[in-house]
């Protein structure tokens, strides 16, 4: 169970959650074995060859991207991705442009499209990039090695809600005449939060 | 019930702090932004965390401000946002 908070200053939310677990298993309402695999299915699921695997439709299909930037979660649906097997989650992709880069966070939390990108980095999760995300996205940018043209108007998109945001990156130059499967190895998870440009 | 505000309308997100749990930014407050979507209708995030089963439901607007040289978009219960002053 623990290694699943192993993250910084996650000491105390582990020794919190282990006590919870304990009280809930001698209440004989959960076992471990029963945690273990749902911990199993969820990230069996959740991984971001999902996240990948939409992009590199979406650059190879007009009407696909069409429908994903319309109603995501029907969209992803057809690619056989289930986004009910967590939690009732609305998703939005939003496109980056010439004119607009996109770029997500959780400034209360650190609300995250796990389903479709697997578990968050845990510098999503800092207090420094949920600050700085919103009051200085461009430095952010930089330091992520991102140098958007001035005219690039930056987006960011606060997790407030039941609303889960996907950026779908610009098609990069030279990937003419790739598959699928090839284009779909060239987007990132950083990609897809908006902190990197494919 | 319908929306109170359209697409496109101006809004001030609250000013005063509220309550207890919220998923209203402080970063935001005050601001004045303008209606990019309309999410639906949701339970209403305070009232949810309190345990309450008949939670509010209002409707979840996709708000959008900027800020300076970047725009943030947030999305915001209905009872979070007033008419313009």
């Amino acid at each position: 169970m623990s290694g699943v908070h192993d993250h910084h200053g996650s000491a105390e939310m582990t020794r919190r959650v282990d006590a919870l677990v304990a009280r809930l298993a001698h209440r004989g309402l959960v076992t471990d074995a029963a945690i273990a695999e749902t911990i199993e299915s969820f990230l069996t699921h959740a991984k971001p060859s999902n996240g990948f695997r939409i992009v590199a439709r979406a650059w190879s299909d007009d009407a696909f991207r069409a429908r994903l930037l319309d109603d995501a979660n029907a969209a992803v649906a057809e690619l056989g991705i289930d986004l009910s097997h967590w939690a009732p989650v609305t998703l939005r992709v939003v496109e980056n442009t010439a004119d607009v880069h996109n770029m997500i966070v959780c400034t209360l939390c650190s609300c995250y499209p796990i389903a479709l990108l697997g578990p968050s980095p845990a510098w999503y999760k800092s207090a420094e990039y949920r600050a700085r995300a919103v009051s200085e996205p461009r430095a952010v940018l930089a330091e992520f090695g991102v140098e958007l043209p001035e005219r690039t108007r930056i987006r960011v998109w606060d997790s407030t809600s039941e609303m889960r945001y996907l950026v779908l990156p610009r098609r990069p130059a030279g990937s003419d005449g790739l598959d699928e499967q090839r284009l779909a190895t060239l987007v990132t998870r950083n990609g897809l939060i908006g902190t990197a440009l494919v | 019930m319908s929306a109170r505000f359209a697409l496109g309308a101006c809004v001030r997100a609250q000013a005063a702090a509220r309550e207890g749990h919220t998923r209203l930014p402080a970063y935001l407050r005050g601001r004045i932004g303008s209606i990019v979507a309309l999410r639906g209708r949701y339970p209403l995030a305070d009232e949810r965390a309190r345990g309450l089963r008949d939670a509010r439901v209002e409707m979840v607007y996709a708000v959008q401000f900027s800020l300076g040289d970047h725009d943030v978009v947030a999305d915001l219960w209905e009872s979070y946002l007033e008419g313009p002053a």
